[in-house]
């Protein structure tokens, strides 16, 4: 079997039909509630809308002589078949409200409806970004309270709310440490990454503009510090380290590794992926960190959306806060008045600033979610969100470490997240092919192939917000498909069986790429 | 140890036991054992609030709410980069769906679909309102997707330097700057000045063989909308790109679609369908381009393929671009996108179709229309603009932003002066822009007219 790049198969096997069950077969082909539903240009018609307008006035435009000719070609519905279209889609989607979500690294918790209901108070949701700022006071003062927050969780002396998602946050903290570095005349050339690390801080690093070298683990899935200090120098610029890592490890070395940097003239980006294990235990800027991102949609609970938006906040030392980026939310204090630091106030006390990186303030709505889920929480809840996080994915280690090969499992407890390899696995069957098998047994699948490190990995995050019952129900489904692996079940290699969809040819998709509709061929030409 | 009963959190201390006892860990605080002793804190974090029910959590955040001035509670006219328009009650609510809301990115496609089909629908749409021939699965806004372009322009043209309109919104145009300063790339702007016309022979004077890409807004920020045909062909000429960019979606239910006048990347300002003001975020960026740049696109892509039965599906694609594959060596570095806001941008596209569309964009420019020739009828206002959308520029006798402020002291939001958006350029200090959509009413055109006319001590004719 090939293999992409990520060690996923390329192909789909033949002769991997279910047994004959003696099934009927549906006039529809759907299958009760599984029913297929058309694309929107296959039911809808550009002559039908789901909107009522009123007349618009009889005046001539003044459109330029730029007025549109061409038809759009895009359908319209009913509201009555927009609803169902949209709600028909929705039942072919897991999701968290629909059972547990174990995607290591991606914190898929709970998303509280509370959160919703706020961000949707017409005081946030129908505010424009450049009112008057006497009348978005409320706005600015949320802000100032979310960073006032993040600060003491991390304690970091500042924050840039601004970035839009981690990896925006990321290139936020790079960017900040290269001014900071060529604002004392240092230009360096090399940020250092763990080979374990998300994609994104390589890419991060070169989309800033610098060369990507590996930082090397040792046996225990940590940071080789020894190795890391004899590649310490004048060309390096800092580090990008995950803390807790990507197997799921805290890495206690951290301060060493900081004060190892800093010594060497360099500074230390976290990347804050996983603070979900240690919020309101351990605080980033006790282990000496200059810049983290915090990813507000995973400890702070603001929901996924199916990939996004995000929000990604960075969190600086007081070496990095004066190159934070714009604009950004200060109090006055003598009246309580909150105002907003953009290019022209800015040139007064923050010239160091370096710039700005979105049009307006940042992901307000995810800021009144994240807002209402830490004062729901407090700070005991928070730590106690750390404890349950970490508690669940050890309970997880423990049960299944029987079954699966746990890479690290001898090292000690893991952090939010426990990590198993595809080590003794039958058959050739992969952890394609058992995260396949778990989508039968009714769940998402965990992270797979990730960290690199590992060999075909499975990242296991179950997150607190699971009881004991809902994890107990997934450890026994995820032994059961361990063991089919281990016997070299056959059925694996073409599971999903139950899922509205069965495997997809990707590499189709990526061969051919077809990436939007177009009308058939013989409707096009009987138009013409 | 008092027991944290939190509505979130569903163990039990009873549960908690029989999981350490399983783990065969004494206490919760030996599964934190490799974290040295002296960076544990040895309690919560002392000044921040403790744990909350639901109706004090949402005093507070009320409390905080009323402290803002609701665009819908008052005479409105802002835009700049951030419409204000009606959103069908069915589009919340269909994002709302826990399966879309609390999905994760469509990684296991067998279990997304409904995720997937949406984006290669949205991706659709976006691609034929834009006039190019695919669109990805989203950025994260406009400003952002901006950027984008001109690092994606430098890729194909394997050339730094881009030329940027003066029509460019100011704040695309900061972040362009802060990131073209890292990355060594040239950005050559001007601020514009206050004239109908739009300059385009000085943009076409300033492409030569070095230039990756001219970018150019479509309606630029002070509304006007130019042609962009003789730039696409001077670019092309010289083996450059034309990058539109189109802030207010809407317009282009009425005007040209940027593909039509050979724009070969087309990025755009998505918050104007589906999305709401937000005050900024999130919103969704929107990124076009031609078939044969496709490979060089940033972001996430949703293509169609069959399943092991032949049945019609949808995967994430040509991720060999992205981060998650390629590492440093990526298209971009973006991960996450704006996935719900798109999926409510496509919602409310669906809900339109094209003739709604085309409406509430005649509805928009004609009402516009109405309350220019109304409010340049003031004595002490002029009209800058010959041509505009839904969005057009007052030259005022005397500097506009702090009568924005007087105005909004009198619950009327006005629009944005351009002092807000160019503090430092004195020349434009006498300019506002007001927006006019669907949403605006009659009486609020009034209650405007006649606090502007009362403000620049001038009868209403």
């Amino acid at each position: 079997m090939s293999m992409l790049a990520e060690g996923r198969p390329t192909k789909q096997e033949e002769n991997l039909i279910m047994p004959d069950n003696n099934l009927p077969t549906t006039h529809t082909g759907n299958r009760a509630l599984i029913v297929d539903e058309p694309l929107i240009f296959e039911i809808g018609s550009p002559a039908r809308s789901g909107v009522d307008l009123p007349d618009a006035p009889d005046v001539e435009s003044r459109l330029g002589g730029l007025d549109r000719s061409e038809p759009i070609s895009v359908p319209g519905l009913s509201e009555a078949e927009a609803v169902r279209h949209y709600t028909r889609l929705s039942r072919q989607n897991y999701a968290i409200d629909v059972g547990l979500f174990p995607l290591g690294s991606c914190t898929m918790k709970h998303n509280p409806r509370l959160n919703e209901k706020m961000a949707r108070l017409k005081g946030f949701a129908d505010i424009h970004p450049l009112q008057p700022m006497e009348t978005v006071q409320g706005a600015l003062k949320t802000i100032y309270e979310l960073a006032d927050w993040l600060k003491k969780l991390t304690g970091m002396p500042a924050v840039a709310m601004s970035p839009k998602a981690g990896a925006h946050g990321e290139l936020c903290g790079i960017l900040a440490i290269r001014s900071a570095l060529e604002a004392r005349g240092d230009a360096r050339e090399v940020i250092l990454v763990p080979e374990s690390a998300h994609g994104t801080n390589p890419a991060t690093a070169a989309f800033a503009g610098y060369k990507v070298e590996d930082i090397p683990a040792n046996d225990a899935g940590r940071v080789d510090l020894d190795a890391l200090k004899a590649r310490l120098g004048p060309d390096v610029a800092g580090v990008m380290i995950t803390n807790p890592n990507t197997c799921g490890l805290f890495e206690p070395d951290m301060k060493a590794i900081s004060d190892a940097v800093h010594d060497a003239g360099g500074l230390v980006y976290c990347d804050g992926a996983n603070f979900n294990a240690i919020v309101g235990r351990v605080r980033p800027g006790d282990l000496g960190v200059d810049a983290m991102h915090i990813n507000l949609h995973k400890t702070f609970s603001t929901p996924h959306g199916g990939g996004g938006p995000g929000s990604g906040p960075v969190v600086f030392s007081e070496a990095l806060a004066p190159y934070a980026p714009l604009p950004f939310v200060e109090k006055r204090e003598e009246d309580n008045h909150f105002y907003i630091v953009e290019e022209e106030t800015a040139e007064d006390h923050h010239n160091s600033s370096f710039g700005r990186m979105v049009a307006f303030h940042g992901q307000m709505g995810m800021f009144t979610r994240a807002l209402t889920y830490m004062l729901s929480h407090g700070a005991d809840g928070l730590k106690q969100v750390a404890e349950d996080a970490v508690l669940n994915a050890n309970y997880v280690l423990r049960s299944l470490e029987d079954v699966l090969d746990a890479p690290f499992g001898k090292s000690g407890p893991c952090m939010h997240e426990a990590l198993f390899s595809d080590d003794g696995f039958a058959n050739d069957l992969t952890t394609l092919d058992l995260a396949k098998g778990l989508i039968d047994e009714g769940y998402h699948p965990m992270t797979m192939y990730f960290p690199l490190v590992v060999h075909g990995a499975m990242l296991v995050e179950p997150t607190e917000t699971e009881s004991k019952a809902a994890v107990d129900q997934f450890i026994g489904a995820l032994r059961s498909v361990a063991k089919r692996a281990k016997a070299g079940d056959e059925l694996l290699k073409s599971a999903p069986h139950f899922a509205p969809r069965r495997r997809l040819d990707e590499t189709l998709a990526a061969r051919k790429p077809i990436l939007t509709w177009s009308e058939p061929e013989e409707f096009a030409e009987a138009a013409e | 140890m008092k027991e944290v009963n939190m509505r979130y959190l569903p163990l039990t201390q009873d549960d908690r036991q029989d999981m350490l006892a399983k783990i065969g860990a004494e206490s919760v605080d030996a599964l934190f054992v490799d974290v040295p002793k002296e960076v544990q804190l040895d309690g919560p974090i002392r000044d921040l609030p403790t744990y909350a029910g639901e109706m004090a959590v949402e005093a507070h955040m009320k409390a905080l709410a009323k402290q803002n001035h609701a665009a819908g509670d008052m005479p409105f006219f802002l835009g700049a980069g951030a419409y204000r328009h009606h959103v069908p009650a069915s589009v919340d609510h269909i994002i709302q769906r826990g399966e879309f809301l609390t999905a994760y990115t469509p990684y296991q496609p067998e279990i997304a679909q409904g995720t997937l089909q949406t984006l290669f629908e949205f991706q659709t749409q976006v691609a034929r309102l834009f006039g190019v021939d695919v669109a990805n699965a989203s950025m994260y806004d406009g400003s952002t997707a901006c950027w984008e372009a001109i690092v994606m322009a430098r890729r194909i043209t394997k050339r730094g330097k881009a030329v940027l309109s003066p029509g460019l919104h100011p704040h695309y145009v900061s972040v362009c700057n802060t990131m073209a300063r890292f990355t060594k790339d040239q950005l050559s702007y001007q601020v514009p000045s206050l004239d109908a016309g739009i300059d385009s022979e000085m943009l076409i004077d300033q492409i030569d063989d070095d230039t990756s890409c001219v970018v150019v807004q479509y309606p630029d920020i002070l509304g006007r909308i130019g042609d962009m045909s003789a730039l696409a062909e001077k670019a092309h000429a010289h083996k450059a790109l034309l990058i539109a960019v189109v802030t207010e979606p809407v317009a282009l239910g009425a005007i040209k679609s940027p593909g039509e006048m050979d724009a070969d990347i087309v990025v755009g300002e998505g918050q104007s369908l589906g999305v709401g003001l937000q005050f900024g975020g999130p919103y969704v960026g929107l990124f076009g381009c031609k078939q044969k740049y496709v490979r060089q696109m940033p972001g996430r892509l949703c293509g169609e393929t069959v399943d092991a039965e032949g049945k019609r599906g949808f995967v994430l694609t040509l991720s060999t671009r992205e981060q998650h594959i390629r590492r440093e060596k990526a298209t971009s570095n973006i991960c996450t996108n704006s996935g719900l806001c798109a999926l409510a941008f496509t919602a409310h596209m669906t809900l339109l179709g094209e003739k709604g569309l085309r409406e509430l964009a005649m509805l928009n420019h004609k009402k516009a229309v109405q309350v220019a020739d109304k409010l340049s009828s003031i004595n002490g206002v002029s009209l800058l603009n010959d041509s505009f959308f839904n969005e057009f520029t007052l030259v005022l006798d005397s500097d506009a932003r702090p009568i924005v402020r007087r105005l909004a002291d009198q619950r009327i939001l006005a629009g944005v002066s351009l002092g807000r958006l160019y503090p430092d350029e004195k020349k434009l200090a006498h300019g506002l822009l007001v927006a006019v959509t669907e949403t605006s009413t009659d009486d609020e055109v009034e209650m405007l007219a006649d606090a502007l006319a009362t403000e620049l001590g001038s009868e209403r004719l």
